[in-house]
């Protein structure tokens, strides 16, 4: 048993592990595992490098290498570069850096912008995180943040007056994005359990309401918001167009996640409703402690879907004169000293959505796997 | 919750087909409200754009400036309401707006149909035809087939169907919402040719890498007076805005400029005298300060000082005055006497 320099010397059984092929583990086995393990898999391989070749280095120049950062005008701009046009000039997009941030939002007043942000940050914790230390005492803040923020940013009470149609670029998007999200996801629950309800009453109005949004796009609801509405107001009154678009938006959402949290609710076994009322639970204590968490828990990925679809509609104020990052980028490309150079500002609108989109739709994957409690199919 | 009522009271409404709209005084609710709300465009180089610090700047800008200026001393009191080509008279007729200063053509079926009333010209204008200079074309009527960049929602559409149907030629559309689209897809050689208002060309031409490439047609296929407009139903506000444009007008015609305009408070030129509320009660009568023109020159500026600081040729945009030069200097600019 001591000799162990042939196998031949173990008894059954007793032979220690080998190391795994070598082809088959590490960097080597991965890569051979993913992307040589077949004829087509190693065509597709080379297909793709080939693609990358084709379109990763250009983009780098442009983007990075070969561009330009500060410069007064194009024309300068232009000069700095080998080819002119040839490569980015985000001196442009530098330049116009707080009028995409900010908007036209008074120079003087911008801390309150600032310190609205960073109050987001500490309503968004306790929301996501639910292992943090004192959530319960959070939560009060987290209640009380759409007001305090409201407050802070319209202003009123001590601070300045802000109109809200000095309200621009991404400090838009954020107001009426968060806003759409923390106001229609309560109204969308409650919309889904009136449609599911058993009162008929109820439940024909909620079906009216959902489907009539769902009939209508955005668009033409914003319209109505922004131009049909005052033909109807008395003559004189003004209501502020920003408050009306974020009705619009968060009903809008509200439909759409009422029918996602619906889809939810009916895939919850009618047995379980049956075993809460077996316990003697009234009907609210059955939908919040067996019923929602259930539900909402198999609706995250449509829910977040709908979230993400809300954001980036947004961009659709522009249409109604709101002067949302592309709105800003619009008015700020009519500019003779700069025009010409489009693409940088879409670039970096669309950099700034896929950030908050991308981020959104990787916290509903964690949510998930957290929520993972062994019904998955 | 009593807004939420309101958006249902107003749903209601639209549900029920009730119009009823009621127009109050304008002037007063603009001196109220210590704003003036202008329609303007989300952006065209020269007439209307934001720069770096987000003050609204440009040719119409500076007019709905100058009303400011007129109405409630200040032309710094002005709310930008940004409009595309689509939405500009709904906006206006909404009340979103109280003024337009929006590149807009004045023609029968939106001084008619849409219910405006046009105050003038601010910029005589026509729609021209750019090309590549290696496509080898020297006039409009060697079109046929081009696909063309156009602008939807605009006149230069329909002039461009009217133009290639009177001449028994075809062309493919590629529509585009906005210049800098037209610009991209242009430039791409998405489309041989973009057909907008010659000083849009000009202005799109100058930002190009190589201007001189690029050859803008003699074919000028359309009349484009470009003016403001107001709602119907508010004459007292119709003649502000009307008298605003004349005024700055009659300023360049008559010599004064924001430069020498307290010197000329006391010239010899009666109109001077009236135009500046030295004499008369002119201002009165429209219902604003004596000194409201003096404001508009004093703050803003007369036509060709709005004009050269905008789009003339020292600015990037290069126009020229052309028909836009006074009618004594052989242009078009011909407003009635102040008197």
């Amino acid at each position: 048993m001591t000799d162990s320099t042939t196998s031949s010397h173990y008894a059954p059984g007793t032979h220690p592990d080998l190391p795994p092929p070598r082809r088959t583990t590490g960097v080597v086995g991965w890569v051979y595992k993913n992307l040589f393990s077949t004829p087509l898999n190693i065509v597709l391989t080379l297909v793709g490098v080939w693609i990358l070749y084709l379109i990763v280095p250009p983009l780098l120049d442009w983007a990075l290498l070969e561009s330009v950062w500060t410069a007064e005008n194009r024309t300068e701009c232009w000069d700095k570069m080998e080819v002119a046009e040839e490569a980015a000039c985000w001196a442009f997009i530098k330049s116009r850096l707080t009028l995409f941030i900010y908007g036209f939002y008074p120079e003087a007043e911008r801390w309150r912008v600032n310190l609205s942000f960073v109050l987001l940050i500490f309503a968004i914790l306790p929301v996501l995180y639910d292992k943090l230390p004192g959530r319960r005492h959070w939560m009060w803040y987290v209640a009380a943040f759409p007001f305090l923020v409201g407050w802070l940013l319209v202003g009123g009470l001590g601070l300045a007056p802000v109109e809200t149609s000095e309200f621009g670029g991404f400090m838009l998007t954020l107001v009426i994005g968060v806003t759409g999200i923390s106001f229609s996801l309560p109204l969308g629950i409650a919309l889904a359990l009136g449609r599911t309800s058993n009162l008929p009453a109820l439940r024909i109005l909620c079906v009216l309401f959902i489907e009539f949004i769902r009939g209508v796009p955005l668009i033409a609801l914003l319209f109505v918001a922004s131009t049909m509405l005052n033909y109807f107001l008395p003559p004189g009154t003004t209501f502020d167009l920003l408050m009306r678009v974020l009705i619009m938006v968060t009903l809008f959402a509200a439909a759409y996640i009422a029918e996602v949290v619906r889809g939810g609710l009916q895939g919850i076994p009618k047995g379980q409703v049956e075993a809460a009322d077996s316990l003697g639970l009234s009907y609210w204590k059955a939908q919040r402690l067996i019923i929602l968490p259930q539900a909402l828990k198999i609706s995250i990925p449509g829910i977040v879907n709908t979230f993400i679809g809300l954001y980036k509609d947004t961009t659709l104020v522009l249409i109604i004169g709101m002067l949302d990052p592309l709105g800003i980028g619009r008015s700020s490309l009519a500019d003779a000293q700069w025009a010409g150079l489009a693409r940088e500002v879409y670039l970096f609108i669309a950099v700034f959505f896929f950030l908050c989109c991308f981020g959104m739709s990787r916290y509903s994957l964690y949510l998930e796997r957290k929520l993972h409690t062994g019904h998955e199919r | 919750m009593k807004k939420r009522t309101s958006v249902a009271v107003g749903a209601l409404g639209l549900a029920l087909g009730v119009a009823g709209s009621a127009q109050a005084a304008t002037l007063e609710d603009v001196q109220a409200r210590g704003v003036l709300n202008c329609v303007v465009s989300t952006g065209i180089a020269g007439f209307a754009y934001t720069d770096e610090s987000g003050e609204w700047k440009g040719f119409d800008v500076d007019f709905c400036r100058a009303t400011a200026a007129a109405v409630l001393g200040d032309p710094g009191a002005i709310k930008a309401v940004t409009s595309t080509g689509k939405t500009r008279f709904t906006l206006l007729n909404a009340g979103e707006g109280d003024v337009l200063w929006r590149n807009t053509t004045i023609t029968f079926s939106r001084d008619v149909g849409v219910k405006l009333r046009f105050h003038g010209v601010n910029y005589y204008d026509g729609q021209g035809f750019m090309v590549r200079k290696d496509l080898g074309v020297s006039s409009a009527n060697d079109l046929d087939g081009a696909s063309v960049c156009i602008q939807t929602g605009t006149t230069t559409e329909l002039n461009l169907a009217d133009y290639f149907h009177a001449n028994g030629m075809k062309y493919e559309a590629v529509t585009i919402e906005t210049n800098d689209e037209a610009r991209q897809n242009y430039t791409a050689g998405r489309c041989d040719v973009y057909t907008t208002d010659a000083s849009g060309l000009a202005a799109t031409r100058s930002t190009f890498t190589d201007p001189d490439n690029h050859i803008i047609l003699p074919e000028i296929i359309s009349k484009e007076p470009l003016g403001p407009a107001t709602r119907h139903g508010d004459d007292q506000w119709s003649d502000i805005v009307t008298w605003v444009l004349n005024a700055t007008i009659t300023a360049e015609e008559l010599g004064v400029t924001s430069a020498n305009v307290d010197e000329m408070k006391s010239s010899n030129n009666p109109e001077v005298l009236r135009l500046l509320g030295v004499e008369g009660n002119q201002g009165s009568e429209l219902g604003l300060s004596a000194d409201w023109a003096y404001n508009i020159i004093k703050m803003v500026g007369n036509y060709g000082e709005i004009f050269e600081r905008n789009i003339g040729v020292n600015t990037p945009i290069g126009l020229a005055r052309g028909l836009n030069a006074q009618w004594t200097d052989g242009g078009l600019l011909y407003s009635p006497p102040f008197r």
